[in-house]
């Protein structure tokens, strides 16, 4: 994923109305009059969303017979976390050497007190 | 039982944040984080091997320690101990030798969860700037809008796209 690409998915996460629009297409692909519903937004505002959403890489829609439905995009979002990935796999490898550390420890004390 | 590793770099601040918990009681952790012998153990990949030159666990104390991968190559990092390290919190700088001049503060605290331990830990660097710079891993740009939106939206979607 381009930096440009990256500052488009930051863009369109930086709005509320979007961020949970996202969430409840985790639930499974929803229709604009669904997505519409638990907002005090017009269908338009929605839709304009949507737009924005789409054009992000973050959500994909289809048509089933006269009703579009919005579907969830997870890899762009896996991408945009990649940003922290390095930091957080030297992090997580220590994390898990220092685990087999402390059990080791723990383990020679039980003995010891056996 | 081991605890998921939270990572978080809100956006505005300059910090990165992490999380993450021990099946150990909180002295044992810290033992393995204040103790050279230990610590070589654990700190960095597998693939590295970690060579401590000083570690002077007190109030002012100079730390350097060196990363040597494979290849021979070596990473050299150095600081100072800020206050008496104690479980309660651990306060040092923090100063990769390839990217002199950039400092950041690092402070880490062990919670004691009765047997397990809860590691908190915050890196506080010079600028927004240079937090992004440090962990950009090959990216370029501006990238400094979102990441606690990103988080926020990555809670509620983690089980759907991981």
């Amino acid at each position: 994923m381009s930096t440009d690409q990256l500052s488009t998915v930051f863009g369109a996460l930086a709005d509320p109305t979007r961020r949970a629009i996202l969430a409840r297409l985790a639930d499974g692909d929803a229709s604009v009059r669904d997505l519409t519903a638990p907002f005090r937004v017009s269908q338009p505002a929605i839709s304009r969303h949507l737009k924005v959403l789409e054009q992000a890489g973050l959500i994909s829609r289809s048509r089933r017979a006269t009703i579009r439905l919005s579907h969830l995009e997870g890899e762009p979002l896996r991408d945009a976390t990649a940003w922290l990935a390095r930091y957080r796999e030297f992090w997580d490898q220590s994390f898990e050497r220092l685990d087999d550390l402390l059990a080791r420890i723990q383990d020679t004390e039980r003995e010891g007190n056996a | 039982m081991m605890g998921a590793l939270e990572v978080t770099a809100p956006a505005g601040v300059p910090f990165i944040d992490f999380s993450r918990e021990f099946d150990a009681p909180r002295d044992l952790v810290f033992r393995a984080w204040t103790e050279p012998d230990l610590l070589v153990q654990w700190l960095g990949p597998r693939r590295l091997t970690m060579i401590i030159d000083e570690y002077d666990v007190r109030d002012g104390g100079r730390w350097r320690y060196v990363h040597r991968d494979s290849d021979g190559t070596e990473y050299g990092f150095h600081g100072v101990f800020h206050g008496t390290p104690r479980p309660e919190g651990m306060v040092q700088t923090f100063e990769f030798e390839g990217a002199p001049g950039h400092v950041s503060l690092d402070s880490v605290v062990l919670e004691d969860l009765g047997g397990r331990t809860r590691v908190r830990g915050r890196s506080v660097h010079q600028s927004v700037e240079a937090r992004d710079a440090m962990v950009q891993s090959g990216m370029e740009g501006g990238l400094r809008e979102g990441f606690d939106r990103l988080d926020e939206v990555l809670g509620s979607l983690r089980s759907r796209v991981t």
